[in-house]
Formats: structure tokens, C-alpha cells, sequence
């Protein structure tokens, strides 16, 4: 693996944690779903946010794409994130919530609102676009959040635990969703997950994460 | 909910304290119930001093219960009606006694009130005054060199001097001032209060706010007392504040008590109103009440007493005629300050 | 999400207190309108232009001043919440719920140190060369005692809606990329406006129920409240029953403008928290730091100007004698005692109330008889607001002394009303905090068969602690600085601070008076220490 096939590299990066040190130097290729496990507690999620600029490194330079991205805010990477929950803003419809990820003061165009209608279509929610959140099921409001990142086009997306609220059979079909849309678009995923199955099932390689390092990095196909 | 039945068990418990807490003190055998307004209590107030001398001679226990003030008094007096517990009713001044007289709970005085001296010949076989002061306009030496000196000179005074007045809807001095301009305007006294209202800086619902709002230096005039400056010279030992002599003569103001029919103690309580205008009595009132003895004195006044504006004519309406014209006055006060 | 019986329960329950709220103000009603004398004409032949005009203005200066303070409220919450830690931030937290428990005058005279003709403001022009003064009385004086009162609340009150949402919306809207145009009109502002509708009803009653602040500051009789009117006829007219219909009259016109209100639109249903620290990553650049930093430095010089002026002159007072004194320690002691009781009074009240809301909005099917309740539920803590409390205290005071010594009555009488009084504050405070529970933790509660005391002690009691504190210290500074609907009752033991307060003042002790205000203030001070308490150090959030 070489270093232009890497969309993600993390060198030297460190982070003081509480009483934790994190220590990163890790790259995440390109085109690829790596998934992200480890224990409670191990920075999973702090991996994830690194990336997606919600922390900063106390040292140590991220590149994204090539880019050094290291001082550049969350709005200025080419990242779209999926948490476990509120990915959505309750208060605002289905298409606002996906059009903000065209433009993050709506303003669109016809085209706009026809990419929000695909993108719905895309992951099965066709018509839902007067519907708000709280009227959703934990599974349908992850898949409009997954139409949101479709639209806004960014080549990497970080799912961080985005099936831990769901049962089984949504995990199965989201994850199937998920799945389909990176062979579609070819981005970049990183999915953080406690689930075994979740790994066999969608991830090309894994990273194995304890106590704030890279333990282990392994390749599945 | 458990956390709510918690929440009222510790409420209960704190209300029983509090009800310990103010729950009175036990009955004497011979008591003289005194309703009167709460600064003729307060530790300042002639209230203590009052009840020591009158107790000495009468094998009694005097016991006050004070509101608010004058008006609160006597709404009280109409809200308890006949099952009131007052003896006595010390705190009323002569604009409410038509309308404390109208309660039917009152009885004559029957005393003699031969020595009781008030400017302006107040007489009532009910209502006995113990104090008195003239309402004037107080001003800030420092600021205002020239004071109005007739309310004439005050109404069309330099709108840029102003002064606090109080609200007559809600107030006695405010009250008082509306009978003052009328006693010296008449039928004429809607349009002077047209002309004064350039110079009002604003109507305070209350004695207190008015004077608050003159000595922080807001306006140089309040409306007050001629007695006031007895009380800067006395315990601040300032001539700072001086009330204006008006040349028309002075709104008075006198307190008066009575005794009620429910008295349970008649002999007592009419004992009590001789003693009021007794020497003992009139001499504690000036330098605890801020008022003008009614009375002879067994001392001389405090010297700042001598310096106080002596109203050259006294102004006072009879209470039944402010009774029956107080609503259309105040209207018509009402009228003209609210005007643009 | 209840059981049935359960859900009986607590409506049953929330109706009960409803019933008792409603029976308090109802009995004194009843008493003063059967007291009023025979002599007294037609009670509605006064409904003339004067009532008329004093209700016009009523609304109108209670429009601008619930407006303003509503306005100027949004940048100060917007960058508070924004700037979630900064030294000093706790304290301009507090800062904000102290104005309510200072009594109206004290409050006035500290506003006119600052905006008075002899004030800091017109000291400043006269240096700049401005010769007129500016002057205070009339509108301006009203709307800036009514911001200074209610602009802290409309802050405080929407700050706890910012931060009630849920930290992946910063991240979501970090990382699309949302300016800060697009992030207050996404995400702030749907959150602000949905406490709007309570927030600004509430402040709309309190300006409207404005009496001391309105006559004095007003600069003459054309700026009256209805409060003053109904004064005037219970006090100087005693026309009980004219009192009582413009009571009524008053109501009327301020349930048309909770309605109103209401039209706002509906209450939004966020997220929620997981109940860690937020991190917010928008405001990074040089011009919003500066735009909330003078948000928040105009805001506090705004609030803390006057209470400094309160400060200073209380420092100008004999302190010394005056802590010394046993009277002021007993004042001390029946203020605190009474905070405290009325306090625990409305929350014990508010919780069974906000409960029955809860339990029917939880049915499936809410009957129209259900629906009537919970708008009762909703409304009747504001309307009650809105009698004065000297109707109150005058009805109260006709039905308790046939039972004895009407003056022992005093306390529990003051503590019901000032409870009364703090009732919409409390639920308002508390009906967010208790939603969430009932969401969060309640079923898990439930789950565990947990009851009782140990429920209470590790579950209620640790997840509820700050909202009941806040809610507490809220309706315990406003009990502090009410002067207390007690004047009837004429009990010599029954001293408060702000009694004891405007005693002085009316008997020339203006240094006194000053020294007591501080006092009071202090007091306040300390109570809402203990609602805004400093948070536990959190780690910070991993997963």
C-alpha cells in the first residue's frame, strides 16, 4: 500500500486526553471501507473526530487526499460524518436537512431540490420530504442522514457507530445501503462499530484501536 | 410522585415553624388594642415610648398592630367591620375621617380637648388630632438658590427646575396637594396643573419613592412636609434641605385617633386619647414622628424647630367635602396631567 | 410511556393542584366580592376612558418592553451559548437571575444612578459636551427598568434552550459547513423561538403587572398599569368589586395575548443531549468573538450597572449597626424562611402540574374534557400571575380572621402567594428538565421497579439536581424581593427585608434603606449561587 492510494494519513499525531495520551500514525486507503473497533473508551470516536476536524492534534499533521488539513475547520474537509444519533436537526424537514448538505444556507436550485428528491429515492425514502425526524424511525432518519452525505459528494465518509441505535434486520438493510452507495461513488468510509458482524460483512480491511494507538491493521479483501 | 410528597413534608414543617415564629405573644388581663400605621411602631417610631408612659399609669398592656400606612388603616377597619379587635385607631388623617366615620364603628370621644391647638380649627366630636404638619416643598439648597416662594411662583416657575410630586390615586401627600392647588386655584386649578406639569418630573406612587428619588438628586423640589427639614437638621445635622414658604399658606395635614364602639375597655381607650394630647405624649411625637405637637410639651422643641417654615394661613377642607369631591378632583388632576 | 393507572394518578394528581390554585384565588374573589359595601354603585358605571386609556397603555408598554428585552436577549443568549466557557461565565449566568429579586424601588433608585438626570450616563454626555440631559421619565425610564428586569430572563431562559441541544448538531453543522447566518437560522433560532411563546408571556404579565416601576419612571398619570387602577379602587375607592372587574378585565386581555403568542407555532421537538459537556465549533472567527464579547459586555454593564449603584450606596451605609442589629437579623431570617418556603410551595405545585401535562400529552387519545385540562394546566400558573396580590391578601385576610389572630396568619398567607407568584417561573424553568427525564430515565426507572426513597436519592436527585436548584433559586429571589401582600395583616413579628427596607426609607433613613438593599442583594446573590452551581469537572466526552 502506498502512499498515494491512501486517502486518509495521520502522521505523528498526538492528543492529550485526561490522563490519556492518543498517539496516531495510521493511513486509511482510498476507495476502501475500513472498519474502526476497539474497546469503550480506546478513541475510536476521537479517531474519527481528528479527522473530521472536532479535535485538534496536540502535534502531528492529518492529511486528507493529500492535503494537510491539520488547521483547516470541519466545514473545509472533504468529509461528511454520520453519527449514532441527531444527524438530523429535529425541528427542520426531510429535504432541509438533506439540502443543507448542498448548501449550508439552502439556497437552491431546481437541480438542488432534484438531487434532494434522488437522493432520497437513493436510499429508499422516496416522498419523504415534508416529513420531520421525530416522525421517522431511528433506521429511516440514519438513511436520510446517508442522503444528505450523498448529495453533499465529499470523497470520505465516517460512520461512527451510525447502526448501534437499530435493530438486526435495519442494521442488515442499512448496512447493505451503505454498502452499495461506496461501490456506487467510491468513497472513502470509516466506519467505527462494536459489531463483529458489522466488520465481515462491509469492511475491506480493519484497524484495531486500545488505549489511544493503533494496535493492529488488518486487510480482509 | 415520592420526590413530591418529600418536597410538601418539608414544606409543612417549615411552615409550622413559621407559624411558631410569629404565633403572638400571651394575652395580659387588661390590654388596649392600638391599630395604627407601621412607622408610628417601628423602633424609631413614639410607638415604644407611647405604650412604657401609658402603661405606667393605667395597670395595662398596650398592644399595637400596624399597617401599612394611613389608607391601609382604614381599609382594614372596613374589611374587619364590626369584628374588629381595635380599641383604638391612632394613624387616620383628617381627609379619611369622613370616610373612617361612614364605617359607623367609631364612637364620640367624649374628652376634653380644650388644649388640643391645630391651625386651621380642626373640631371633631369622634376624631381627636394628636400631630400635625403643613405640606410644602422641599428643596436642595445646594441646586436651587431661588425657591418658588407661593405655589403661583411654583406653577409658572422655570419648567426646567423640577419636582417629584406623588400620585393622589394612591397616595396621601399626593392627595393633599391636589387639595392645596385647588384651595388656591379653585375652579382655575385644572389649567395650574396644566402649567405645573412642565415642571413635574414625575408622580411617584408613594411618599418614600418621591423623597428617594429627590435626595439621590433626580429633581431639586419634592413635595413633603414643612417638618421635614426638622429631621436633616436633627439627625443628619444638615440645613441641606429646607421646605419653600409659600405666601398663599400651607395644606395641613393633621392625625387624628378615635375610639371604636367595639372598645372593649371604653374608659381605657378614652384615657388613652387624654394622655395623647397630654404633655408626656406631644413631647415624644416631634423627633420620633417628624410631626408638629398639637399639644403643650413638658420640653422646649429642639432648636431645628424654631427654623421651620410657620405657615403664614393654614388650608383645610372640610373631610366631608374632600369625601364628596375627592373623585372629581382627582380626574380632573387626571385630566390635565395626562394631557399632551 | 405510562401505565394507566399511573397516568390516572399523576393527572389525577396535577388536577388536584390545579383545583387547589384555582380555589385559592377563587376564595379570595369570593370573600372580597361578598365584603364590598352596600353603598357602592354600579361597579362596571366606572369602566369610563380612563379605564379604558390605562389598559391601552397597559398593552403597549408591555408590547415594547416584553419586545425589547425578547430582541435584545437573543445576541446575549446566542453568544453565551456560543462561548461555552470562558472565565467568568458562571457568574454572568447568575448575574441574570438577580434582578428579579430586587424590589421594584431599590431597583428603580439603582437605574437612576445609572440613566437619571444626576445619573453615570448623563454625567458621561455633559463631559462629552451634551448639555440637555437626557432624560429617563416616561417610556424610555419604563422600558429600560422593564429590559433591565426581564432581558436577564429571556437570556437565561433561552441560553437553556441552546444548550439543551444536542452537541452533534454543532458537529453536523461544523462539518456541512453552515456559516453563521445559516446556523442561526437553522439550528438557533428554531430552538430560541421555541421557548418564545412561554418566555415572552411571561414577561408580558410581569411588565403588564408593573406598578412602582411604571408610575415612577413613567414621569406622570398618562403612564398607568391596570395595576394601579386596581389599586386605587381596592386601596383609596375600596370598590372591591371594581377591583375585581378590572382584575378581570386584565385577564381577558392578557389571555388574548397568550394566545397570541401561541400562534408563534408550535413548541419544536429537539433532540437530546446526551448530557455531556457541548462543544461548539462555529464562532472561531476574529468578528464573532468580538460580536459576542460586546453582546455579552453591553448585557452585563447593562444588568450590573444598576446593581453595583445599589452596591456602592449600600456601602455608603452603617453596615456595621446595621448587621449588629436584631431587628435586620430577624428581617433576614423571616425573608429567608419564607424564600425558602414559598420556593419549595411552587415547586411542590409545579411538579404535579407539569406531570398531568405530561401524562396527557403521553395518551393516545386525549378527550376533549383531557385537552380543556391540559390547556388549564398550561395557562392557569400565568393567570394567576395576573391577580394582583393585593387582591389577594385583602380577600385572604376576610376569610381567616374569623379563625383568630389574623396576624399569625401572615406567614403561611405570604408564602401561598409569593408561591403563586413563582409558579409560571418554576414550571418554566422545570418543564424542559422534566421532559427529558421522563424520556431518559424514567422507563429505565420504572424498569428497575426502583421507588421510593433510593429512586429519589440516586436517580431523581442527581439527574433533576440543577433544573429543581434553578427553579428553586428563580422563585426564591422573587418571594425575597416581593414586598409581601401583608400590609393588611399588621403583624409587628412579621418583618421582611424589603419591609423592614421600605420602613426606613419612609422614615427619612435613606442610608439605611440603601444598606439594607445591599443586604438583600447579597442575600439574592448567595440564593442564586446555590440555582447556577459551578459544574463538576467533566471529562471531556469520549466514547
Amino acid at each position: 500500500m502506498t502512499a498515494t492510494e491512501e486517502a486518509i494519513r495521520l502522521e505523528a499525531v498526538r492528543l492529550a486526553f485526561g490522563s490519556v495520551e492518543m498517539r496516531f500514525d495510521v493511513g486509511f486507503a482510498a476507495g476502501r471501507v475500513t472498519g474502526i473497533i476497539g474497546p469503550s473508551g480506546s478513541g475510536k470516536s476521537t479517531l474519527l473526530h481528528l479527522i473530521a476536524g472536532f479535535e485538534m492534534p496536540d502535534s502531528g499533521v492529518i492529511r486528507l487526499l493529500g492535503r494537510d488539513v491539520t488547521a483547516d475547520g470541519p466545514g473545509m474537509r472533504p468529509v461528511s460524518v454520520i453519527f449514532q444519533d441527531n444527524n438530523l436537526f429535529a425541528h427542520l424537514d426531510v429535504a432541509t436537512n438533506v439540502g443543507l448538505g448542498i448548501d449550508p444556507a439552502l439556497k437552491l436550485d431546481a437541480a438542488g431540490r432534484a438531487a434532494v428528491g434522488d437522493a432520497l429515492a437513493k436510499v429508499g425514502l422516496r416522498g419523504f420530504e415534508k416529513r420531520r425526524p421525530p416522525t421517522l424511525s431511528g433506521g429511516e432518519r440514519q438513511r436520510v442522514a446517508l442522503a444528505r452525505a450523498l448529495v453533499r459528494r465529499r470523497p470520505i465518509l465516517l460512520l461512527d457507530e451510525p447502526f448501534a441505535a437499530l435493530d438486526p434486520e435495519r442494521r442488515a438493510e442499512m448496512g447493505d445501503l451503505v454498502t452499495a452507495l461506496q461501490r456506487e461513488t467510491g468513497m472513502t468510509v470509516l466506519l467505527v462499530t462494536h459489531q463483529p458482524d458489522d466488520v465481515v460483512r462491509l469492511c475491506d480491511a480493519v484497524v484495531e484501536i486500545e488505549a489511544g494507538m493503533v494496535r493492529a491493521v488488518r486487510t480482509l479483501r | 410522585m415520592r420526590m413530591t410528597s418529600i418536597l410538601s413534608y418539608s414544606f409543612a414543617s417549615l411552615v409550622a415553624a413559621l407559624a411558631a415564629a410569629v404565633s403572638p405573644a400571651v394575652a395580659q388581663d387588661k390590654v388596649l388594642t392600638v391599630y395604627t400605621y407601621e412607622s408610628f411602631t417601628s423602633e424609631w417610631g413614639p410607638g415604644a415610648k407611647v405604650a412604657e408612659a401609658f402603661e405606667k399609669g393605667c395597670a395595662c398592656k398596650v398592644n399595637y398592630v400596624a399597617v401599612a400606612d394611613g389608607v391601609e388603616l382604614l381599609t382594614r377597619l372596613k374589611l374587619e367591620g364590626a369584628s374588629g379587635k381595635a380599641d383604638v385607631v391612632l394613624g387616620l388623617d383628617t381627609n379619611l375621617v369622613a370616610e373612617a366615620k361612614a364605617t359607623g364603628l367609631f364612637a364620640p370621644h367624649a374628652i376634653d380637648t380644650s388644649a388640643v391647638t391645630v391651625p386651621g380649627d380642626f373640631k371633631d366630636d369622634v376624631f381627636v388630632p394628636y400631630d400635625y404638619g403643613h405640606f410644602a416643598v422641599v428643596y436642595e439648597t445646594e441646586t436651587l438658590k431661588t425657591p418658588p416662594t407661593s405655589l403661583k411662583d411654583l406653577v409658572e416657575g422655570d419648567p426646567s427646575q423640577k419636582i417629584v410630586i406623588e400620585d393622589p390615586r394612591t397616595s396621601t401627600p399626593g392627595l393633599g396637594l391636589v387639595l392645596w392647588m385647588k384651595s388656591v386655584y379653585g375652579d382655575k386649578a385644572g389649567e395650574a396643573w396644566a402649567k405645573l406639569k412642565g415642571r413635574v418630573l414625575t408622580v411617584t406612587p408613594g411618599w418614600s419613592e418621591a423623597y428617594g428619588l429627590f435626595t439621590k438628586g433626580e429633581a431639586p423640589m419634592v413635595l413633603s412636609y414643612t417638618t421635614s427639614p426638622a429631621y436633616h437638621m436633627v439627625a443628619e445635622n444638615t440645613e441641606r434641605y429646607q421646605a419653600a414658604s409659600f405666601s398663599e399658606g400651607h395644606y395641613i395635614q393633621i392625625e387624628v385617633a378615635g375610639v371604636t364602639k367595639a372598645a372593649h375597655d371604653p374608659e381605657l381607650a378614652r384615657q388613652f386619647l387624654a394622655f395623647m394630647t397630654g404633655p408626656v405624649f406631644q413631647t415624644i411625637i416631634p423627633t420620633t414622628n417628624w410631626m408638629m405637637p398639637v399639644g403643650k410639651t413638658s420640653e422646649p422643641l429642639p432648636e431645628a424647630f424654631g427654623k421651620l417654615v410657620q405657615p403664614a394661613k393654614t388650608f383645610l377642607m372640610a373631610p366631608e367635602e374632600v369625601a364628596a369631591n375627592r373623585k372629581a378632583w382627582i380626574d380632573e388632576w387626571l385630566a390635565a396631567m395626562s394631557a399632551n | 410511556m405510562f401505565a394507566p393507572a399511573q397516568r390516572r394518578r399523576i393527572i389525577g394528581g396535577g388536577a388536584a393542584w390545579l383545583a387547589a390554585l384555582l380555589a385559592f384565588v377563587g376564595a379570595a374573589a369570593f370573600a372580597l366580592w361578598q365584603a364590598a359595601p352596600p353603598a357602592a354603585g354600579e361597579p362596571g358605571a366606572g369602566f369610563d376612558a380612563y379605564v379604558l386609556g390605562v389598559a391601552r397603555f397597559t398593552l403597549w408598554q408591555a408590547s415594547l418592553s416584553t419586545a425589547l428585552s425578547i430582541l435584545l436577549a437573543i445576541p446575549v443568549a446566542r453568544a453565551l451559548a456560543r462561548r461555552s466557557a470562558f472565565p467568568g461565565r458562571i457568574w454572568i449566568v447568575r448575574l441574570m437571575a438577580l434582578p428579579l429579586g430586587l424590589p421594584a424601588l431599590v431597583a428603580a433608585l439603582g437605574i437612576l444612578e445609572i440613566w437619571g438626570r444626576q445619573g453615570v450616563v448623563n454625567a458621561g454626555l455633559a463631559a462629552l459636551g451634551v448639555a440637555q440631559p437626557f432624560s429617563i421619565y416616561g417610556l424610555p425610564g419604563i422600558l429600560i427598568a422593564h429590559v433591565f428586569f426581564n432581558l436577564p430572563l429571556a437570556a437565561r431562559l433561552m441560553l437553556a434552550e441552546l444548550e439543551r441541544l444536542p452537541g452533534e448538531y454543532w458537529r453536523v453543522s461544523a462539518s456541512l459547513g453552515m456559516g453563521p447566518g445559516s446556523l442561526f437560522r437553522f439550528v438557533e433560532w428554531p430552538a430560541m423561538r421555541s421557548v418564545l411563546p412561554g418566555a415572552a408571556g411571561l414577561i408580558f404579565i410581569l411588565c403588564a403587572t408593573s406598578f412602582t416601576l411604571v408610575l415612577t419612571l413613567g414621569g406622570g398619570p398618562a403612564a398607568s398599569t391596570l395595576e394601579v387602577a386596581i389599586y386605587q379602587a381596592l386601596r383609596f375607592d375600596f370598590d372591591p368589586r371594581r377591583a375585581m372587574l378590572m382584575s378581570a378585565l386584565q385577564i381577558l386581555f392578557m389571555l388574548v395575548v397568550l394566545a397570541g403568542l401561541r400562534l408563534i407555532g408550535p413548541v419544536a421537538e429537539s433532540g437530546m443531549t446526551g448530557g455531556g459537556a457541548v462543544r461548539r465549533f462555529d464562532g472561531r472567527g476574529g468578528l464573532s468573538i468580538v460580536g459576542d464579547g460586546l453582546a455579552i459586555a453591553l448585557a452585563v454593564g447593562f444588568v450590573a450597572a444598576p446593581l453595583l449603584a445599589v452596591a456602592s450606596s449600600g456601602l455608603a451605609a452603617d453596615l456595621q449597626r446595621l448587621i449588629r442589629d436584631p431587628l435586620v437579623h430577624q428581617a433576614f431570617m423571616t425573608s429567608l424562611v419564607i424564600a425558602v418556603s414559598s420556593a419549595l410551595l411552587s415547586l411542590s405545585m409545579a411538579i404535579p402540574v407539569l406531570r398531568a401535562r405530561q401524562g396527557i400529552a403521553a395518551s393516545r387519545r386525549v378527550s376533549t374534557p383531557l385537552q380543556l385540562l391540559a390547556a388549564l394546566l398550561r395557562d392557569a400558573p400565568s393567570v394567576a400571575l395576573l391577580v394582583p396580590p393585593v387582591v389577594l391578601g385583602s380577600g385572604w385576610f376576610l376569610l381567616l380572621r374569623g379563625f383568630g389572630n389574623v396576624s399569625g396568619f401572615a406567614g403561611p398567607v405570604v408564602v401561598a402567594i409569593n408561591a403563586l407568584m413563582a409558579l409560571p417561573f418554576v414550571c418554566r424553568v422545570l418543564e424542559p428538565a422534566l421532559e427529558a427525564y421522563q424520556v431518559r430515565t424514567a422507563r429505565l426507572v420504572a424498569a428497575l421497579g426502583m421507588g421510593g426513597l433510593p429512586a429519589l436519592r440516586l436517580v431523581v436527585l442527581p439527574v433533576l439536581a440543577r433544573p429543581l436548584l434553578a427553579a428553586l433559586s428563580f422563585a426564591m429571589a422573587l418571594s425575597l424581593g416581593d414586598l409581601g401582600a401583608v400590609a393588611l395583616f399588621g403583624s409587628q413579628d412579621f418583618v421582611t427585608l424589603p419591609w423592614l427596607l421600605f420602613s426606613r426609607m419612609g422614615a427619612y433613613r435613606s442610608a439605611d434603606a440603601a444598606g439594607l438593599a445591599l443586604i438583600l442583594a447579597l442575600l439574592c446573590l448567595l440564593l442564586t449561587i446555590a440555582g447556577a452551581p459551578r459544574a463538576r469537572n467533566r471529562e471531556k466526552e469520549e466514547s
